[in-house]
This record gives structure tokens, sequence and C-alpha cells, in this order.
């Protein structure tokens, strides 16, 4: 106490006024720093929660949008009825879209088996297939000179029961043959099953047919993925360019709820951190009643007692904010990693909001007791009652 | 005597014991909200997750070939193998019926669109839109409006008008694909001849696929127009499923059978797939992997991120319990210090304070129990138009949890409390 006491006193010959004030501040600070730790650790908390619930809340449209890409193409691109797309159509459309997107050319003949049955060829690039279409159920990817991938049901065609898999078959298209092998099976459960894909230069080389449609997963927004469909639209005049309704409407369905979702998540858990600051923070402003009455019969101005809580919340709001927004992009990035197995990406914007929200949420809690105490006489608060 | 002092000291006190009881009502509403939703977000993520459409598709067994480019059939319509209609209501009637969402039949046939020389090949692609129908004491309504909820229906001419829609199941309306009108020049409205049968355009259907450059008619239409009723191609499904796990991808032939009963009756596409396989006679049900693949991944995306979030309610409202009872206590060290002058020992103050805890925890709990669940019920219905059940098994672990962080909060600034020498107490410093 008498150390205390001597402080005080140096402190109060020592300084000149101009920086009192701050020293009050940082005394305040250091006497009582079990209380101010608590209070700002509140603060921290807070702070970080927010910023890794708002981080993830911006964040979770992205991370979403990439999942739902797995589901493949959202835009088709198609030739006019009965003819082929312009050579560089591929080169075209990749060059609108940046190397990100995905586009992958598909080519339609209908050929002959040796028995005279007609079955679907399709002539595309397997490794662009391959990602585009993760659903794929692929026994083996063809990797050598005319090997196909057979679908489930195009297999009974061209290789019928009890003959031994992977024999080699011949196909006819207008009179030219071609000898095939299949590389593996491929099961969908759409239409694929009932075709047979070969790679795009051979089947060029075989049929002379080039590509019709070219399949695209634009990643993006509802609106950006509109835009990109008006300027592939102006780009290839000769072919339809339409979006997969479907796989669209789908995902901003399923967008928007969980967005909604996270969106009144995350306000919960940002009104609770801020109704845990309130909490501590009330009880630490009320708990120094007896500074307020002290300074007030010293002849303090009520600005200046106002002013001095205030100052203490902004600056405790202030480094709480900033240590918390640097916690919480942590959590956010783990979170990232944990469920999405890709960073979260840091917002710098979020730090505003988390600044503002942190030292309004202080002043209000500095301000209230303050408020409800400037009716009681200081003497009252002094004699301990 | 200690009944007495807690019960004075909620009465004379009761402003500050409202403000603690209602930060622990609301951190106890918040963590109750958030674990309703997140155990129900699955469920109805699922349930989204259906606006992509059929998972399944059942086939004839002999089915014979697609030979089709574009959406453009160049097979023979009364080519190959045929489901029967009749069969169709007994999908109601597998294990897992309350899982399907609902089914499609679709019956592709090539047909004559007008008439004389301009006539052309178009198809014509038979379904049900919206169809009564009945399954034991079981009435329920399928069709593509459940099962392709992207189909879109207009007038053709950009103009909104009560008049154009979805025909009737039994009517001899058809909806044209948007291509195909635009291409025909027709609208709704109009009447066309196919197959040399004059029919109405009740509306034009935009699907953004294959359908676009087809005619859409009832199901009966198009057995008529091949002149085979009750001829079904295939059948769309639209089920609730499971994601796929290492049991799911096994073949059921070769599982012991306690295996095969716990495969049978988890809605897993593959079982739902057998099962459909087993109600409808020389079938085979496939599962469409684009659609089917790709739910588990989303769904466990989301609830992995609902989880987290979750915690993190979980965790904000524990600090905030704790924090309001920590400032409660902190403000009464000196009812503390006069407690202790009187001789009463630290057992004594502790016990005191944890029974006002425990009382503040089960009022608060209550209420925020109640709270939370009204708040999760309005998110469910603001979202996901559908209510957000509530365990009742929720409530005792809520209640427990409730106690359990108000004591730990607690604990600390009771030991502070305790500790503090009664004479600074007193003299007021401290």
């Amino acid at each position: 106490m008498t150390q205390v006491a001597d402080r005080r006193a140096r402190v109060a010959h020592t300084s000149p006024s101009v920086s009192m004030f701050a020293r009050m501040l940082l005394r305040a600070a250091v006497l009582r720093r079990r209380r101010a730790a608590s209070a700002l650790l509140a603060m921290v908390v807070a702070a970080a929660v927010a910023t890794a619930m708002m981080n993830l809340y911006v964040d979770v449209q992205a991370k979403l949008r990439t999942e739902f890409r797995n589901y493949g193409a959202n835009i088709v691109i198609v030739a006019k009825e009965g003819q082929s797309l312009p050579a560089d159509a591929l080169a075209k459309v990749e060059s609108v879209l940046g190397t990100k997107t995905l586009a992958v050319p598909f080519a339609y003949a209908v050929a002959r088996t040796q028995n005279g049955q007609s079955v679907v060829v399709v002539g595309t690039d397997f490794a662009r297939a391959r990602q585009l279409n993760h659903w794929w159920k692929v026994s083996h990817w063809p990797d050598a000179q005319n090997e196909v991938l057979v679908g489930m049901r195009a297999a009974t065609v061209v290789s019928p029961k009890g003959s031994p898999n992977r024999q080699p078959f011949e196909l006819t298209f207008q009179g030219k043959a071609i000898e095939l092998a299949p590389a593996g099976m491929l099961q969908t459960g759409a239409g694929e099953d009932s075709r047979i894909y070969l790679d795009q230069s051979e089947f060029q080389n075989w049929t002379g047919v080039a590509p019709s449609t070219i399949e695209v997963a634009a990643n993006g927004t509802t609106a950006e993925i509109e835009a990109s469909i008006r300027q592939l639209a102006q780009l290839l005049p000769s072919a339809e360019v339409r979006p997969v309704r479907q796989i669209m409407e789908a995902e901003a369905n399923v967008l928007n709820k969980t967005r909604a979702t996270v969106y009144a998540s995350a306000a919960l858990v940002v009104l609770t951190s801020a109704l845990c600051v309130l909490a501590t923070l009330m009880g630490w402003v009320f708990d120094r009643r007896r500074d307020f009455a002290m300074m007030k019969t010293l002849g303090a101005s009520e600005r200046l007692i106002n002013g001095f809580f205030a100052a203490e919340a902004a600056a405790l709001g202030t480094v709480g904010a900033v240590l918390g927004f640097l916690i919480g992009i942590g959590v956010a990035a783990w979170i990232g990693r944990v469920n999405f197995h890709a960073p979260v990406v840091p917002r710098i914007g979020v730090f505003p909001y988390v600044l503002a929200g942190s030292i309004a949420v202080a002043l209000i809690s500095a301000v209230l007791p303050i408020v409800l105490l400037r009716r009681v006489q200081p003497a009252i608060i002094l004699r301990g009652e | 005597m200690f009944p007495r002092i807690v019960y004075e000291s909620f009465r004379h006190q009761a402003r500050r014991k409202l403000l603690a009881g209602i930060a622990i009502a609301l951190g106890v509403a918040v963590a109750t909200a958030m674990i309703a939703v997140a155990t129900d977000i699955g469920d109805k993520i699922n349930r989204e997750l259906r606006s992509y459409g059929a998972n399944l598709v059942v086939t004839p067994q002999e089915d014979t070939l697609d030979v089709e480019v574009g959406g453009v059939n160049l097979k023979p319509p009364s080519d190959g193998a045929f489901l029967n209609e009749a069969d169709l209501p007994k999908i109601r009637g597998t294990f897992w019926h309350n899982n399907i969402v609902g089914f499609s039949p679709m019956l592709p046939v090539t047909v004559k669109l007008g008439s004389g020389n301009d006539a052309k090949d178009v198809t014509l692609l038979g379904t049900y839109f919206n169809k009564a129908l009945s399954f034991g004491k079981n009435d329920f309504t399928t069709g593509v409006r459940i099962t392709h909820p992207w189909w879109k229906v207009s007038c053709g001419d950009g103009k909104e008008s009560p008049n154009c829609g979805w025909p009737d199941d039994n009517s001899q309306n058809v909806l044209l694909g948007e291509r195909l009108a635009a291409k025909a020049n027709e609208k709704a409205g109009d009447a066309i001849e196919v197959a040399g049968r004059k029919l109405t355009v009740s509306g034009v259907l935009s699907t953004g696929g294959a359908e676009d450059d087809q005619l859409v008619a009832p199901l009966a239409l198009a057995q008529q127009i091949i002149g085979k009723p009750g001829a079904v191609r295939s059948v769309y499904v639209s089920a609730l499923t499971k994601p796929a796990d290492a049991l799911s991808v096994r073949d059921p032939k070769t599982m012991t059978p306690e295996v095969y009963d716990r495969w049978y009756c988890s809605p897993y596409v593959e079982s739902i797939a057998y099962q459909l396989q087993e109600v409808i006679p020389h079938s085979h049900a496939e599962q469409i992997r684009q659609v089917a693949q790709n739910e588990g991944t989303v769904l466990s995306r989301i609830k992995g991120l609902m989880l987290l979030i979750t915690f993190a309610a979980l965790f904000a409202s524990a600090l905030a319990v704790s924090a309001a009872m920590a400032t409660a206590i902190y403000e009464r060290r000196v009812e503390v210090g006069l407690m202790k002058a009187l001789g009463a020992g630290n057992l004594a103050v502790s016990a005191i304070f944890f029974a006002e805890a425990l009382l503040l925890a089960l009022v608060g709990g209550v209420a925020g129990f109640s709270a939370g669940a009204l708040l999760a019920r309005q998110i469910g219905r603001s979202i996901f138009n559908s209510r957000i059940s509530i365990e009742p098994v929720l409530f005792p672990i809520i209640i427990a949890i409730a106690v359990f962080v108000t004591f730990a909060g607690s604990a600390a600034a009771i030991r502070r409390a305790v500790k503090f020498d009664p004479v600074f107490a007193l003299r007021g410093e401290g």
C-alpha cells in the first residue's frame, strides 16, 4: 500500500500535466493488472471469434463453389445442328476464361460393330475429361494408341457375354474400319454408359469429325458465369452457348441455404462474444467506482472522467481487436485446412469491422456504469457503501 | 440458516441476479440453437441437394443400347425392352420408401411434328408431371415437378399468363421445348400436329438440357402414340441417401447375413438401388454417379463447417457465462469479508456461492433452452422452410452443460473471494 502511495506521489510531483492523462491510463492498467488482463483476455477472445466467423462467412462461398465444381460442367458450347465447332474454339474458350477453368471437347459419331449394331463413339481429351468428371468410375484410363474407354452398356455390344475382357474389337464408320482395344470400363449411370470414348486426335484421324461440343466448368458466382456465357457467345457466333441449369440452379440453392445458416450462426456467435466482453468490462469499470469518486472529489470535471474511461475503453478495444484479429485469422485458416483441405485466405477487409465492433462494445460497457454512478454522491462511494 | 442466506441474497440483489441469469440464459439459448441446427443441418442440406435431380435410374434388365447424340435418339422407338408402368407405385413399398422423394417414368418416342411435307422428326418424351398415385392406403403425387426442379414452364412469348403452365397428366396437352418452340415458331395455346394428332401446347419448357429440343407429354399420350400401353423406358428416382463408405460399396452377394442386414437397412444409394430392383421385375437400377457421388462430399463439408461453428458458439457462450458469474462474485467481496469475520469457514462461504450458481444455472438453463428451441425453429423456418426439431434428450444435456459451465466459471472467482483477507474487504480496499 505504501509503495503504491509513494509511486502515486512521485507521479504527481514529476509529471507535467500534459502526460497526466496518459499516465493515469497506464497506471490504471498496471496497478490492477489482473483485472485489466481478464478484461483484455475477454476482448481478445471475442475479437478472435468474431474475426474467425466473419472470415469464414466471407470465404465459405468460394470454398463451397470449388466443391460444387465436382458436379462437372456448368456451361456447354454446342455447334449448330450437324456442324462442328471451329478448330480454334477450344483455344478461344481458354483464352477468355483463363487457365483455371476446365474446358473439355467432345466429338460424336455413330459407328457400327462387326455384327451391324450401332454404337456412339466419342472423341475427347482423356486428361481433361478425367479432371472435369470426377464421378466417372473408370477401371483403367487409356494410355496407349487406339485404346478406348468402353461404357458399361456399350461393352455388351462390342464384346458379347462370354468373350474375354479387354479383347480388341473392330468398328466401322462410313466404310473406314478401325481396330480398338478396351483399356477400361466406364460407369456413370447416365448416357456415357452406352458410349465408347476414344482420344480426340485418333478419333479425328479415323472419322474426320471435329468436336461439336465443349463442356466448361467455370468457377465463380452466378453473375460471373452469366458474364462468361455472354462473352463466349460473342466469341463463337457459330455456336450456341448455354448454362447447365440443373447444375447452376441446384448449386445456387444449396449455397444460399448454407450461407444463410452460416450467417445466422456467425451472428449468434459474435453476439455471444460481445455479451461476454460486456459482462467482463462492466464489472471492471463498476469495480473502480472508488477511482471515479476520488477523481470527482479532487475536482475532476465530468468531461474529464468520461474522457478518461472512454479512452481506457478505446485503448482496450484497439489492443484486443488487433490481438484478436491475428488469432482469429489463425483459427479461420485452421478451420479451412481441417474442413476444406485448403487455406482460408485472411481477409484484411474484416479488420475494420472487428476494430469498430470491439471499440463500440468497450465504450458501451465503460459508459453504462459511469452513467449509473453519476447519480451517486462520491462520499457514499468512498465510505464504501 | 443456509437456505435463508441464499434466499435473502436473491431477494436483496434481485437486479444483479437477474443480470447473471440473463447472461446464462442467453449463453444457453445460443448453445441450444446451434446444437439443434448442427444436428439437423445434414438432413436439411440433403433435402436441398435433391434439387440436383434424380440420383438413381431404373432401366429394363435386357435393355438395348441407347444410340443418342445431343439428345436425339437414333434408335427406332418401339425397339428394346420396357418396364411396366403398373409396377411403379411399388417403389413406395420399398424398405426406404420414406427416403424416396419422388420418381418420374420416361418414355421417349420419335414422332413427326407438323403435317405433310413440312413434318420433321422430333423426340416426344412421355412422363409424369405431378401424377396422383396410390400404393396401399398411401396416396402420393410424383413426377418431374419433384424430381427435376430446374424445369421451368413459361408461355413462350415472354408474358406471364394463367392460361399456360404444366399440362395435366390425364390431358392431351404437351410442353414444347424452348429451342424447338423458337424453331417451329409456336407458343403456349397454339395447336400443333404430332404424329397425326391435334394437340395443344400448354407451355414452353426450359431445362438447359436435351429436353429443350423435344416435346414433353403425359406418359399415357406417349404410350398411345407407340401403341404400347403401360410401357416405360426408364424411371428416374430421387432419394435421400447416406454418403458412401466402406460398407456401402461392398457386393451384397459376398456379405455375411449380419453385414447384409446392416447394409440393407442403411439408406446407401447402392442398397436403395438393390431394393428398387427387388420391387420392379426385370429391372436394373443404377446410381447416377454425377449426382450421387458428389452429394457425400458437399454434405460432409457443410456438416463439418457447422460442427466447427457450433464449437465456437459453445466456447463463446461458456466464456460469457463464466465472465458474468465471475463479475457477480467479485462484487461481493465485502459480503464474504463480513461472513468470514463472523466466523464462517471457507467451505461454508463457497457452498453458499455454489448453491446460488446452481439455482441460477437451473433457472437460466431452462429459460435459455426454451429460447434456443424457438431460435432454432425460427432459423429452420426462415432458411429451410421447414422445422428444425429439438430432440428431448438434448434438454438434460444442455442443463448439465449449463450447470457445469456456471460452476467452472464461478470456481476461480469464488476461490479468490474466499482467499481475500476479510480485513481489507471490510475496510473497503482492494
